[in-house]
């Protein structure tokens, strides 16, 4: 299963980081690419990547890194 | 949620309220097309019954995925269980519904908010979880069943037609979200089609309305599940944010 680098990868390439930028100090609607199309674009990398179906809530709750390591490490990903 | 028999790379629908009437008659036509089919039903009775009789008839993989359409948790168990089974979903038929009958100044309030939460809300929130999972493939179709009293009012029916044409309104906001990312959305809006719900009327009722039908009878479910089936079916690719009769040219 995927892990913590494919995390960040789903972070870097759905908002087109810039190299150096920590995915870890982002927070929904910190930058512009993370507004509601954004996040439902990194909703649909994560799914993807980790092979789940997350809860509406969740998808709710996912407003920083943080949050979606511990949505994932309910959905038993090793992040 | 038990399966019925072995899945394979054929497309899967998901037809809620799919135990009788228009729900029961799309789940077949899907089945008799080759389909995969998720059978959603308020009771697990239901919805195991119905996929059991379906997997026997079409000799395809069914589903049983019980739940309450006004329950988001219960919406959110139904896609789980298509995801761990299937692992994809390529088109969604939200049909799940329910009748709330009365003239304005009789309409219980209880059952006016238990018309909105299954008939509106419960739409949307399968538009929601069923499109998450047809992004993950760029491709996909759902269709509502919205209603001719949703399009033109009824009378002695406002709930209800209010119910219906928020969902007609629901299509064409979710078309216009979802189909940059390859989901097309539509609504068919029956007319008076043959159900149980045609049980309430007296014979000169239905005598009275089907006068009013340029095809002078009413429809059938599976005529109202041919155009569901169309509008899932690529052979509708062009075809998004389409509310569609089939109501024999009713006024």
């Amino acid at each position: 299963m995927a892990g913590v680098a494919e995390l960040e990868t789903c972070f870097v390439e759905t908002f087109a980081l810039e190299p150096g930028t920590d995915p870890r100090s982002l927070r929904f609607q910190s930058i512009l690419e993370w507004d509601s199309v954004g996040h439902m674009q990194l909703i649909a990398a994560i799914e993807s990547t980790f092979d789940v179906m997350l809860e509406t809530q969740e998808v709710l709750d996912m407003s920083s890194f943080d949050k979606a390591v511990e949505i994932l490490q309910r959905h038993g990903a090793d992040v | 949620m038990a399966p019925t028999s072995e899945p394979d790379d054929r497309p899967v629908v998901l037809v809620t309220g799919a135990s009788r009437g228009i729900g029961r008659a799309c789940a077949e036509a899907f089945a008799a097309s080759g389909w995969a089919v998720a059978i959603n039903s308020t009771t697990e009775e239901g919805a195991a019954r119905a996929a059991a009789e379906i997997a026997d008839t079409h000799g395809v993989p069914t589903l049983a995925v019980p739940g309450d359409a006004g329950d988001d948790k219960a919406v959110d168990g139904c896609y789980r269980a298509i995801f761990q089974r299937f692992k994809r979903l390529d088109a969604l038929v939200n049909n799940a519904g329910i009748l709330c009958d009365g003239p304005l100044g009789m309409i219980a309030p209880d059952q006016a908010r238990r018309a909105f939460s299954v008939n509106a809300l419960g739409t949307l929130f399968h538009i929601q979880a069923a499109s998450r999972l047809m992004r993950r493939r760029g491709t996909g179709a759902i269709v509502n069943l919205s209603s001719i009293m949703g399009t033109r009012g009824a009378a002695g029916a406002s709930a209800y037609a209010a119910t219906k044409a928020a969902i007609a309104s629901l299509t064409r906001s979710a078309a216009l979200e979802l189909g940059p990312h390859g989901i097309r959305v539509n609504a068919v809006a029956p007319g008076l089609i043959e159900t149980d719900m045609l049980a309430g009327l007296k014979p000169e009722q239905l005598a009275d309305r089907i006068a009013t039908i340029p095809l002078a009878r009413v429809g059938t479910a599976a005529e109202v599940a041919d155009l569901v089936l169309f509008l899932a079916s690529d052979r509708a690719r062009y075809i998004n944010g389409q509310v569609i009769g089939v109501d024999g040219g009713m006024p």
